[in-house]
């Protein structure tokens, strides 16, 4: 699963892990959400991969991966995750509505909460390396780059997809911001 | 693929001439995908009746011919679609229609079967990209070989997921010839009542068809359950029930089969329909005599998913880890930097009543603006305004104002403004010109002056249409000027009379505008009044020191500004 925040480009990083998917060999499915939640609500998009997928969702207790761009978001899908599940989240936080109204307020040390309630946590800054790569914007490719240290396929398989998906003026900034993600300091 | 772009690409494998579609979640990408084939004449259409009027004279001239849209599209539509089902098509005419359980972005849950049902046409629902390929390119033939509009079906699960397909080239099916049928086309009474028999007589055809059409397929399983399913429900009965139960996959969803069905239920020892939304094939298998399950253990509200399924049939289904503790919601919000919000803050400071329509300004009913009171429909805000000021008086038109934006004006509000101007109400109605149709992700419309594939087309002048219908009261205002909207929205409700005000300034979104520098707040200088968080701006939040803007997301609009007394809000600090 890959969750955030509407704006934050989880579409593209859910086309990038499809693509890749695909080229290695397996069916896929991606469900993705348009329209009003898109903006500034929680997004979620699902990746199914294996011999033959049917249901293009995933459910509770049934995600071996999460990859969250935001904090509050990781804990929001815990639920879904399986019971070896790992957890691949940004640390950065974003404020939802009920926060900024003082309605509700943000929880804190949520990433030891996680680990706390049994979830492998991999919890990191990924904007800095983003920023580092040229864009704040490519906290998606900084989280791939992450997300690819749990699976056997070849960095280059990984950048193929990559270049598949964003535009060619882009390319080389997004191939360093995933290289961040992948080579950055060990979990 | 998307399902949406997969149906685009059977549309265009069919040899599609013409596409008019009006954009909707989640159906909008089936025709931006048409538009990206040259072969292909494609258009945004003002609403979906026209796009479907448009559609259907392509086909009526003799070319292969489409029209899109969401559930509630088809509603605007059905006045056509009821009565071209009675004429048919000279060549083919597919109708895409986009349904949305559990409401990720409309307005309610129906269930576009009953249309196919009610205008007796036939309707195909595919279950992944592959089918809304094939689906879509063999309504073309079903279209021309029943003489029919053929209605293809999607949920947003099948619309939005994306799954592999395998494609071909497209074919250039020669144009039909038009021939003057009068008796076929003209739908006068004395016509139309030699039709109704014919359109009676194709639907006993199409259930025939039904009974052995590759579209519904029996694949059997564990003989103790037999499940009966469509489109989203067949993926997750298929991921729930594995082999474990024998499944009757239906693509053909009106008509139905019965003997198909009769058979299928022989075979198996319980019978269940799993069904999201209504219980129509299961409403359908209980005419038939049949002792079947469904609504009993399954709702008829939201979406369904594998674990839902499971556990309605007594299965185990895996349960998550809980955090222990709430997680506050996430709800969509305004962008930084909407032109929409500063004139909602005007809306809600003035606590004036406001009677709202379609798009992402209805994000102004959320907290902390709460600035609106009813959102019906397309078009619904103009026309219940007058309404409104009808039923009330000068005491309630001069506390009341309808908010639209451009294109569902140009949809559907106009008439109410018609309506307005001609029976003279003292209505005041703000058009929310954001130079785009900004909810469904950006589509052009007949005031941005480009056309579906961006080139220039015409343009609509909003002033010169609101006085062309009689309104002499047409202003337009800058929502990032709050004064400027106070001052306008104070007097048009205290002006006697019709009166127009438009507040125009493009989605922040849109390529072509530039982001100013983000503003930030001086250090001490904030006194935590909290005026700046009454307009809900994603950008700004309230620390222990005071406001502090995101600089990643705040694009300068410099709304927040105008409302601190202590001028905490400057552009001129230097940028993290």
């Amino acid at each position: 699963m890959i969750v955030g925040v509407g704006g934050q480009g989880t579409l593209l990083a859910s086309r990038v892990l499809g693509r890749l998917l695909l080229a290695e060999g397996f069916d896929v499915k991606v469900s993705e959400v348009h329209g009003m939640s898109q903006r500034g609500g929680s997004v979620v998009t699902y990746v199914r991969y294996g011999r033959s997928v049917a249901s293009p969702v995933i459910d509770a207790g049934q995600a071996d991966y999460i990859v969250s761009f935001e904090l509050l978001e990781a804990a929001r899908w815990l639920g879904h995750l399986a019971p070896d599940g790992h957890i691949i989240t940004n640390t950065r936080q974003i404020d939802p509505m009920p926060v900024i109204t003082g309605a509700a307020e943000y929880p804190s040390d949520l990433a030891a909460k996680l680990a706390a309630a049994g979830a492998r946590v991999d919890a990191f800054d990924a904007l800095a390396p983003a920023e580092r790569a040229g864009s704040s914007k490519s906290v998606n490719i900084v989280l791939m780059g992450r997300l690819s240290r749990y699976f056997e396929f070849a960095e280059t398989a990984w950048e193929r997809a990559l270049s598949e998906c964003v535009p060619t003026r882009f390319i080389d900034m997004n191939k360093e911001a995933f290289r961040l993600g992948r080579d950055g300091s060990p979990v | 693929m998307l399902g949406n772009e997969a149906a685009a690409r059977g549309l265009y494998e069919a040899g599609c001439a013409v596409a008019s579609s009006y954009p909707g979640t989640p159906s909008t990408e089936i025709t931006e995908s048409l538009a990206e084939y040259g072969e292909i004449y494609t258009e945004w259409a003002p609403n979906e009746k026209v796009a479907l009027e448009t559609a259907f004279g392509a086909s009526f001239a003799g070319r292969r011919a489409f029209c899109g849209m969401k559930h509630v599209g088809l509603n605007v539509a059905a006045d056509p679609l009821f009565t071209i089902s009675y004429t048919g098509v000279n060549a083919g005419l597919v109708i895409a229609v986009a349904d949305d359980p559990g409401m990720h972005s409309s307005q309610n849950e129906q269930d576009s079967r009953h249309y196919a049902i009610a205008a007796k046409l036939p309707m195909l629902e595919p279950a992944d990209s592959a089918e809304c390929l094939e689906f879509a390119k063999y309504a073309f033939e079903l279209s021309e070989r029943f003489d029919t509009p053929v209605l293809l079906r999607v949920c947003t699960r099948i619309a939005h997921s994306q799954s592999v397909v395998e494609t071909s080239a497209r074919a250039e099916p020669p144009a039909a010839e038009y021939v003057k049928r009068a008796e076929k086309y003209v739908m006068m009474p004395g016509n139309a009542r030699r039709r109704h028999p014919v359109v009676e007589r194709r639907t006993e055809e199409l259930r025939l068809l039904a009974e052995d059409t590759f579209l519904n397929r029996a694949e059997p399983g564990d003989r103790h359950l037999g499940v009966i399913a469509s489109g989203t429900a067949y993926q997750y009965a298929r991921e729930a029930l594995g082999d474990g139960a024998s499944i009757l996959k239906l693509g053909l969803v009106n008509p139905l089969p019965e003997k198909l069905i009769l058979d299928f239920a022989a075979s198996v020892d319980r019978l269940v329909v799993i069904e999201e939304l209504d219980p129509v094939i299961e409403d359908h298998c209980k005419r038939l005599g049949l002792r079947v399950e469904g609504k009993n253990i399954f709702p008829a509200i939201d979406e369904f998913s594998q674990n839902l399924v499971a556990s309605a049939l007594g299965l185990p289904a895996p349960s998550g880890r809980t955090l222990g503790e709430d997680v506050p919601a996430r709800p969509p919000v305004m962008c930084a930097g909407c032109p929409h919000r500063g004139l909602f803050y005007a809306l809600s400071n003035n606590k004036v009543t406001v009677i709202g329509d379609i798009g992402c300004y209805t994000l102004g009913a959320s907290p902390p603006l709460q600035a609106m009171d009813s959102t019906i429909c397309m078009g619904a805000s103009v026309s219940g305004l007058h309404g409104w000021s009808r039923a009330l008086g000068r005491a309630g038109s001069g506390r009341a104002v309808a908010v639209i934006g451009d294109s569902t004006f140009i949809h559907s509000g106009v008439t109410g403004l018609i309506n307005i101007a001609y029976n003279g109400s003292d209505s005041t109605v703000i058009i929310l010109d954001n130079s785009i149709t900004g909810m469904t992700g950006h589509q052009q419309n007949p005031t941005t002056g480009y056309n579906i594939k961006g080139e220039p087309a015409g343009k609509i002048d909003l002033e010169a249409l609101c006085r062309s219908v009689g309104i002499t009261r047409v202003r337009v205002v800058d929502p990032y000027d709050l004064a400027q909207c106070e001052q306008a929205l104070r007097e048009e409700l205290d002006a006697a009379g019709p009166s127009v005000i438009i507040s125009r300034r493009p989605c922040a979104l849109l390529k072509y505008v530039a982001p100013k520098p983000p503003l930030a707040v001086a250090p001490g200088k904030c006194k935590k009044c909290k005026a700046c968080m009454k307009i809900g701006c994603p950008a700004i939040s309230m620390r222990d020191a005071g406001a502090s803007v995101d600089p990643t997301l705040c694009v300068g609009c410099g709304v927040c500004a105008q409302l601190c007394k202590f001028d905490s809000f400057d552009t001129a600090l230097p940028q993290h």
